[in-house]
């Protein structure tokens, strides 16, 4: 059809050979892929639902759809990178001896990078993200977010990043160099595919959305609160909120600019990660963890932050210690800049430097500690209701002090250096990941579930995700404790110590154990749609709980708050309720709201297609769409059309609907 | 179907994984980490005990606390305290935030004291707990070379050097000197001492020493592409009559380590047999972390040496010059279109005729094709070149 060099101007270095037509796993997952997605696309048409997502969802500007869309994104994505977990437990288990189990290394080196790609990028950072959209604003009292636009925008740029990563399952290869992409085994010489540039531009496009989304949060909590609502009276998640978003605002762009240097190396042939020519490999290792180590703590603190709200409420008792768990947030937020050296003591920077930080590492493990001796003393003298959410909690506390152990053991120098890079160290960073951040993430769902919907989720299939959970949890990852003091290190696809093996295969069957519980997440989430008439709670508190989100109605208005409420004490609507005082039913006035805009759905796909074409080199594409989102960003600060009033009239339609929804209930 | 053959041979497994769970904590007593035949990796592992009985000393009373509190304040307990505005008390707040610094105090004094006692570059003080060093004794210097997969030890004074094959003589402190060719690797033999990174351009040091003879095993502990899985070694504790005989057995091995065999050997292979050879080029360690083992390229140090001329007066004056040590790709927006290849997918082995498995789809020896070249390299310790290749 083409002569060859007109082709490749066209496709770069895109050809059939790019796709996995011999490779049974992938073109098996392809066909799945298609016919699922087809399906969605046939309902959605038949449905005529197209209008609908598009105007109500996708364009969105609303902190609660987006909120709501970002922990879908997290939830789909937890999918595909458990798959990952699946076949590496089941090669690891499989690959003794003479056994090369199923995966060849080409494979299996993409899809462990994959996997802690795709959960920390696509399934942790969204998960926590979303969650901290959707109640940090009414936990405030505002009407939405400092800059609502841009958070759409962030939402689709992190789904462009995401849809990247997807692609390259289906299209050439996904990157082999670990989640953190390290060079050697990254640069140009070494990796000539397109893995590490899919990557690159996943993890640019994404990044960018999330630094947007930090400078974002920060200024909605810094320049939104109600009043009356002083720094020490804001509820303890959105401090922790405010400490992980300045966090993101000050790592990612380190994350971004190394990003940036690979690139330059693969694409212009400059010498900064690379082993000739002054280029120096550790320097990468440096900059990407000084984003590292920060990037552990954007997770957990908001999670930290969820732990307290739910033990606050399912004690029934004002958080113990608040002021000293603030501080504790804070202190952990400052410290965690000072320890990233200790992902690689073994790299010989002499014992002064490495003592250094691990003491300083190790003194994290403090206002740790005394987080958890808080929730503890919350719940001292509490009355512990253990519904669903509670009992993430104290399956969290009984796990992640395990994990914080297993964790100052590594900050130990000389202990690092026979676990560093073990599967010891794998199951540290597990076990303070999923036992920390993933129970935390979906005792958030559980708990803030009925604000959003209106209806609490199904406590059975709630409890077959929790045990599934947690059970899996101890069986998967106990063996691999214990390999690893064994002497097994990380990334390997075959062993050959035949002692190891019954470990891996106890470790498979948590895994499979786990997949249950994912399971149990799903039904949960389909029969809590369908029985939601049975579930349906109408009085915007089904727990009894205390903070400003729970004195509105469920689902929250568009407006959230008819009137802005006056905060006079921390746990605001316990406050309120002690008071008696009564919700405002009359004198509404027009409110002031953002109006929708598809710019960041354009937007993204336009980055989308950046990334593609320079993965694959064509470069008229990339040419094409970078003048596009340059032009189409600045036309946008030229839309004037950016806000409308809800009238009174509304107002004061949806407020007394639900005055009659609380009188028929009470 | 492949799925229904994967979960058939799970179940066997799993069954067989049943049968053997009394042995699996016993298991975990063999491990080399935790019951080593080095002193250096007895100490690193004491360390690991004393700061884990130091923080067990609050984890335990913490998890025992979370357990009686949630059970004992339940909300269905009527005869437990209620008391709801029950959200601050000084004296509690002083231990909560004093009991974990004690213990962080004495673990900080026990990391900063181990940690230099214990630092890599440090000479040892000692053969073992019961046996004083000789201050006047040189340590055996072993030059460890990681290449892309296997490990290159060099003896230097002996003259001789082997590849994935470590022997070293037991009570005779060693001091390890650590490189790579191209990716990063660390250098770990689990009852020896921990892992040291070895990387291109840089040198490392390990100062070890092995105390009882014996068959133990080494790795690479650090990721490093597609031969990584097996780019292990074997480390042979012996008397020093066993070492002079395995001297001596390289010496009469045939073939020395010439540079020409040297770069024969730096391409990218897998699953490498043990090699002995009888001896080494001058100077080969040096020019392996100088960049400047081919002959022509000028060493980093060189050039460091030219940079005192001014900014830039080490570096090739134009773009066109050739790279240091060579075979540097262009970026991609200078390609042309025919240099752009095509990217392929998983399924294509770089060069299918050269790969040591089977193309046929569904074959298990499909599934290490990446790179398993074996060099021909002299005194292969084993005849057959890998499994695959034999079969």
């Amino acid at each position: 059809m083409f002569n060859e060099p007109l082709a490749k101007i066209i496709f770069g270095r895109l050809g059939w050979e790019s796709f996995p037509i011999h490779e049974p796993i992938l073109l098996v997952t392809f066909a799945g892929v298609v016919v699922l997605g087809t399906a969605i696309l046939v309902l959605v048409t038949k449905y005529r639902l197209w209008g609908y997502l598009w105007t109500e969802w996708f364009t969105s500007v609303d902190h609660k759809k987006i909120g709501i869309m970002y922990i879908i994104l997290g939830v789909i994505m937890l999918l595909r990178g458990f798959a990952d977990a699946l076949m590496m437990r089941s090669q690891q288990a499989l690959a003794f001896g003479a056994n090369e189990g199923y995966l060849n290394a080409h494979h299996y080196d993409q899809v462990f990078t994959a996997h802690g790609t795709i959960m920390i990028f696509f399934v942790a950072i969204p998960l926590v993200v979303g969650l901290i959209n959707y109640v940090m604003p009414l936990q405030i009292g505002a009407r939405d977010v400092a800059f609502p636009f841009l958070n759409n925008l962030s939402f689709w740029l992190t789904v462009a990043g995401a849809l990247l990563v997807m692609v390259s399952l289906f299209v050439g290869e996904f990157s082999r160099a670990g989640w953190l992409n390290y060079v050697p085994v990254s640069n140009l010489q070494n990796s000539p595919d397109t893995g590490p540039d899919y990557y690159l531009w996943a993890l640019q496009i994404a990044g960018i959305g999330t630094t947007l989304s930090g400078i974002n949060m920060v200024v909605t909590i810094i320049k939104m609160r109600a009043p009356g609502m002083t720094m020490m009276k804001m509820p303890i998640f959105c401090w922790t909120a405010l400490c992980s978003n300045v966090l993101v605002v000050a790592i990612f762009p380190i994350l971004t600019a190394a990003f940036a240097m690979l690139m330059l190396d693969r694409y212009v042939g400059t010498d900064f990660f690379t082993n000739d020519l002054g280029g120096n490999p550790m320097m990468y290792w440096n900059l990407v963890w000084i984003w590292g180590h920060p990037e552990v703590y954007v997770l957990v603190l908001p999670v930290f932050g969820i732990y307290s709200e739910i033990t606050s409420t399912f004690t029934g008792k004002r958080l113990f210690g608040y002021s000293s768990m603030v501080y504790a947030t804070v202190v952990i937020a400052i410290l965690s800049f000072l320890v990233w050296l200790h992902h690689f003591f073994t790299m010989g920077s002499g014992a002064s430097v490495n003592s250094f930080f691990g003491i300083a590492t190790m003194v994290i493990s403090i206002p740790t500690g005394a987080k958890i001796f808080n929730w503890l003393f919350t719940m001292y003298r509490g009355r512990i209701r253990f519904e669903l959410p509670m009992m993430w909690v104290v399956a969290f506390m009984l796990t992640f002090t395990v994990g914080g152990m297993t964790g100052v053991l590594l900050a130990v120098p000389p202990a690092d250096f026979v676990l560093h890079n073990s599967l010891f160290l794998v199951a540290h960073f597990h076990n303070v990941i999923i036992g920390g951040v993933v129970f935390g993430l979906f005792a958030g769902i559980d708990y803030w579930s009925p604000k959003a919907f209106g209806f609490k989720l199904d406590p059975f299939w709630g409890k077959v995700h929790f045990w599934g959970w947690v059970i899996g949890y101890w069986v998967a990852w106990t063996p691999i404790y214990i390999v690893g003091l064994m002497g097994a290190t990380r990334r390997l696809r075959h062993f050959d110590d035949p002692a190891m093996q019954p470990f891996f295969i106890v470790a498979a069957i948590g895994a499979l154990i786990i997949a249950v519980g994912i399971a149990g997440f799903l039904i949960q989430i389909f029969v809590s749609i369908r029985n939601r008439e049975k579930l349906r709670d109408t009085t915007g508190d089904p727990w009894n709980a205390r903070t400003l989100e729970w004195s509105i109605a469920s689902p929250p208005p568009a407006y959230n708050f008819a009137h802005t409420p006056v905060i006079h004490d921390l746990d605001a609507w316990y406050d309120m309720k002690n008071r008696n005082a009564s919700r405002p039913t009359s004198g509404f006035s027009p409110i002031h709201m953002p109006r929708n805009t598809g710019m960041g759905v354009i937007l993204s796909g336009l980055a989308l297609a950046l990334g593609f074409a320079m993965v694959w080199y064509m470069w008229w594409l990339a040419v094409l769409s970078a003048v596009g989102l340059l032009v189409l960003s600045i036309a946008h600060t030229f839309n004037y059309n950016r806000d409308y009033f809800i009238p009174a009239d509304e107002v004061t339609r949806q407020e007394d609907a639900r005055t009659r929804l609380l009188a028929a209930g009470a | 179907m492949r799925e229904d053959k994967l979960i058939s041979r799970l179940r066997h497994l799993a069954g067989r994984a049943l049968a053997m769970a009394p042995l699996l904590l016993l298991g975990a007593c063999q491990s080399e980490l935790l019951d080593p035949a080095g002193d250096i990796a007895l100490q690193q592992r004491d360390i690991i005990y004393i700061s884990t009985a130091l923080m067990l000393l609050i984890i335990v009373p913490v998890m025992a606390l979370t357990v009686i509190f949630a059970w004992h304040y339940r909300a269905k307990n009527a005869q437990a305290t209620y008391d709801p505005d029950f959200d601050h008390s000084t004296s509690l707040e002083l231990v909560i935030w004093a009991a974990p610094l004690l213990i962080i105090i004495c673990l900080g004094a026990l990391t900063w004291w181990s940690t230099h006692l214990l630092d890599p570059f440090r000479p040892l003080n000692r053969i073992s707990a019961s046996k004083p060093i000789d201050p006047k004794a040189k340590p055996l210097v072993v030059q460890v070379v990681s290449l892309d997969w296997k490990w290159l030890f060099i003896y230097p004074e002996q003259g001789v050097a082997s590849v994935n094959q470590l022997a070293l003589p037991v009570d005779r402190p060693v001091r390890f000197e650590l490189t790579s060719t191209n990716m990063m690797n660390t250098f770990y033999a689990p009852t020896l001492a921990g892992m040291i990174y070895t990387m291109p351009g840089m040198r490392s040091t390990l100062h070890a020493v092995l105390n009882k003879p014996g068959h133990y095993r080494g790795m690479s502990g650090n990721y490093s592409g597609a031969g990584f899985s097996y780019m292990n070694f074997t480390l042979d504790g012996v008397d020093q009559r066993g070492f002079d005989a395995w001297v001596a057995r390289a010496k009469g091995s045939g073939a020395p380590l010439d540079t020409a065999r040297f770069l024969e050997l730096e391409k990218p292979s897998e699953k490498v047999p043990p090699m002995l050879f009888s001896g080494v080029a001058p100077g080969l360690f040096d020019r392996v972390y100088n960049r400047c083992v081919k002959p022509g390229t000028p060493c980093m140090s060189e050039m460091m040496h030219h940079g005192q001329g001014g900014p830039g007066s080490g570096m090739p004056s134009t773009r066109n010059a050739p790279p240091p040590s060579g075979g540097k790709p262009e970026g991609a927006i200078f390609k042309e279109g025919e240099e752009k290849g095509t990217a392929p997918n998983v399924t294509k082995p770089r060069n299918p005729n050269d790969a040591t498995g089977s193309t046929a789809p569904h074959s298990h020896k499909n599934e290490s094709m990446s790179f398993n070249l074996v060099p021909a390299a002299p005194g292969l310790l084993r005849s057959g070149v890998s499994r695959e290749a034999a079969a």
